[in-house]
């Protein structure tokens, strides 16, 4: 896939090396505070200020810090249902959208005709909302949908894959459109990191007898990791957030944590109690991203 | 008789005779056709749901209400997409949309630029806390900082404006624009920039003469990667709006009470874009992931 005009990024370029090996760098202290100084301003702003006041705002209430947001939270009838969606959802779109990506990535790298054609076409979801994927579903699962013409033209009985006492079909309908949304991320990311293992190391297994599974289970797999374990906490920290696939597929059918704070704040127009729900999706993020930075570290000092 | 019988076998074992072993021919033939086989399947599952919504958008409201549905555009039509431009807030979603999507794009790349370019080339205090910062931004969901922002907003009458949602996403957006823009200055050698301050460069001249034209095609695909997550974004913009709706967040606020022919069309008119952006960006995608991610 390496594509002849790359942006210069990419290209590995010589230069020469400082004392360490890396890039001398220029010091001008002044200079990059003065270059990044924006940057700095603009997130306090934009981050630090909105998260100062939405976790007063989550203990906020009219006779002065409460957690009685919390309470609230925690009573709605839909909030336990949509923690359970949330994280069933999670665990088992995960794995299969690591196992479909790393097929996708090794199909690609085998180089078939066609093979630019099928990664277009792959990555294409990489670039749809989630409320676009759940519409784009909807054409698909509703009750005189694509899927129920499909059935009727067998001679079969349609089926109301969305209704909401049909729990296991909504959640498999928004499981689809979920693996089929977000598996292209973690296909390119793959892509990517297959790209940075030089061939050698599997064509040398290969010659010691090595078979296909062995290949991947003990070269590529292992060489892998940093981009398998990027990908990982950059999907799971997405899914978090997906909430409009599940709107657009099922309406309040099947409710997701995040859907939960937009119905709140919208809907219910209770700004404390959608805060409250907010700070737990952010609890539950920043939990991961240090899980994230964590990996991070201990890969860059592993040896690779 | 006899004679050309045995000519007969002597021509078939000549045919036979140089005796090849044809089985990893014919298993490599045969683990080609089963890679383009798993390749059209996902090829199918992958295409196969866009071209369903493009049927459905550009069938009539007749063909749509028939069941079962016909898989091949038989009923090609533009009523359906009609009726759903013409609804209230539509099309007004639409230039909000691009409006917000090409100030997030020129916010994001007035301040990440020269960010990207401070971490790319200077040794500064403090340059390995600022990085873990904007990884640490990332991972902030939307809906932490749509709520607050909306409060906010309502107090300085920024509220329900393009203006409030282009902050929201250029705060998104970013973290991800300094990080791609450091990595696209990083491959542009210093020796040329250098060069260039030999023969009389002031540093901004350098800067803009030389390392710019380098760096354009690298930053231009961050640029696309900024206006389609702008594009797509729909809570923080149906958060922090009332009026001044963006595409995505007029179709999410009216998603209960519109007809599916509404919804198939707002489906079909958000994800054009996503065909024509990987379109271009196609050759960049891994590159780009392969070098923010680190």
């Amino acid at each position: 896939m390496a594509a002849p005009d790359a942006p210069a990024a990419a290209r590995p370029q010589p230069r020469p090396a400082g004392p360490r090996g890396r890039p001398p760098r220029k010091k001008g202290t002044s200079a990059a505070m003065l270059l990044i100084a924006p940057s700095i301003v603009f997130m306090t702003l934009l981050f630090g200020w909105p998260m100062v006041s939405g976790i007063l705002q989550a203990f906020g209430g009219p006779e002065g810090l409460t957690t009685a947001n919390f309470t609230r939270m925690t009573q709605d009838p839909y909030f336990w249902s949509s923690v359970g969606n949330t994280l069933l959802l999670i665990v088992v779109m995960i794995p299969i959208q690591f196992v479909l990506a790393l097929a996708m990535a090794l199909l690609i790298r085998a180089k078939p005709k066609g093979s630019s054609a099928y990664f277009y076409i792959w990555a294409i979801p990489l670039a749809v909302s989630d409320l676009a994927a759940g519409l784009v579903w909807l054409t698909v699962f509703t009750d005189r949908g694509y899927l129920n013409s499909l059935l009727a033209s067998f001679g079969l009985e349609p089926v109301s894959w969305l209704a909401y006492d049909n729990y296991a079909s909504m959640f498999m309908a928004v499981l689809i459109a979920e693996v089929w949304r977000a598996t292209s991320l973690v296909f390119v990311i793959v892509v990517a990191g297959l790209q940075s293992i030089p061939k050698d190391y599997e064509e040398a297994a290969g010659v010691f007898g090595a078979g296909f599974w062995d290949r991947l289970w003990h070269v590529t797999l292992p060489l892998l990791r940093p981009s398998l374990q990027t990908a990982l906490i950059l999907r799971t920290i997405l899914a978090f957030q997906t909430f409009a696939v599940a709107l657009a597929l099922t309406g309040q059918n099947f409710p997701l944590v995040v859907g939960e704070t937009y119905r709140w704040y919208t809907g219910l127009q209770d700004a404390n109690v959608a805060s409250a729900l907010a700070l737990v999706v952010m609890t539950v993020s920043m939990i991961t991203a240090i899980g994230y930075l964590k990996l991070l570290k201990d890969q860059s000092e592993a040896p690779r | 008789m006899s004679h050309t019988k045995t000519t007969e076998t002597t021509t078939q074992a000549a045919r036979q005779q140089p005796e090849v072993d044809r089985r990893p021919l014919a298993r490599q033939r045969r683990n080609r056709m089963l890679l383009q086989a798993a390749c059209i399947v996902i090829t199918l599952f992958m295409a196969l749901p866009i071209y369903l919504i493009a049927l459905s958008a550009t069938s009539s409201r007749a063909a749509l209400q028939e069941f079962p549905l016909s898989f091949i555009p038989d009923n090609f039509s533009l009523e359906t997409m009609e009726t759903f431009l013409q609804s209230t807030g539509i099309l007004g979603g639409l230039i909000n949309s691009v409006q917000v999507g090409i100030f997030t794009l020129l916010l994001s790349l007035i301040i990440g630029v020269p960010a990207g370019y401070a971490v790319a080339r200077f040794a500064f205090p403090g340059r390995d806390p600022y990085q873990l910062f904007l990884l640490f931004t990332r991972a902030l969901p939307i809906v932490v900082l749509s709520v607050p922002l909306a409060q906010l907003f309502l107090q300085t009458g920024l509220y329900d404006s393009v203006i409030a949602v282009v902050l929201l996403h250029t705060a998104l957006a970013l973290p991800t624009t300094i990080l791609i823009t450091s990595s696209v200055f990083l491959g542009v050698p210093r020796d040329v920039e250098e060069a260039a301050r030999i023969f009389g460069c002031s540093p901004v001249q350098a800067f803009l003469k030389v390392v710019m034209p380098m760096a354009i095609p690298g930053i231009a695909a961050a640029s696309i990667f900024t206006f389609v997550m702008s594009w797509n974004e729909v809570l923080g913009a149906s958060i922090l709006t009332l009026n001044q709706r963006t595409l995505p967040a007029q179709v999410l606020t009216s998603l209960a009470e519109s007809p599916l022919a509404y919804r198939f069309a707002g489906g079909f008119l958000l994800v054009v874009p996503a065909l024509v952006f990987i379109f271009f960006m196609r050759r960049y995608l891994t590159n780009m992931w392969g070098s923010t991610i680190r």
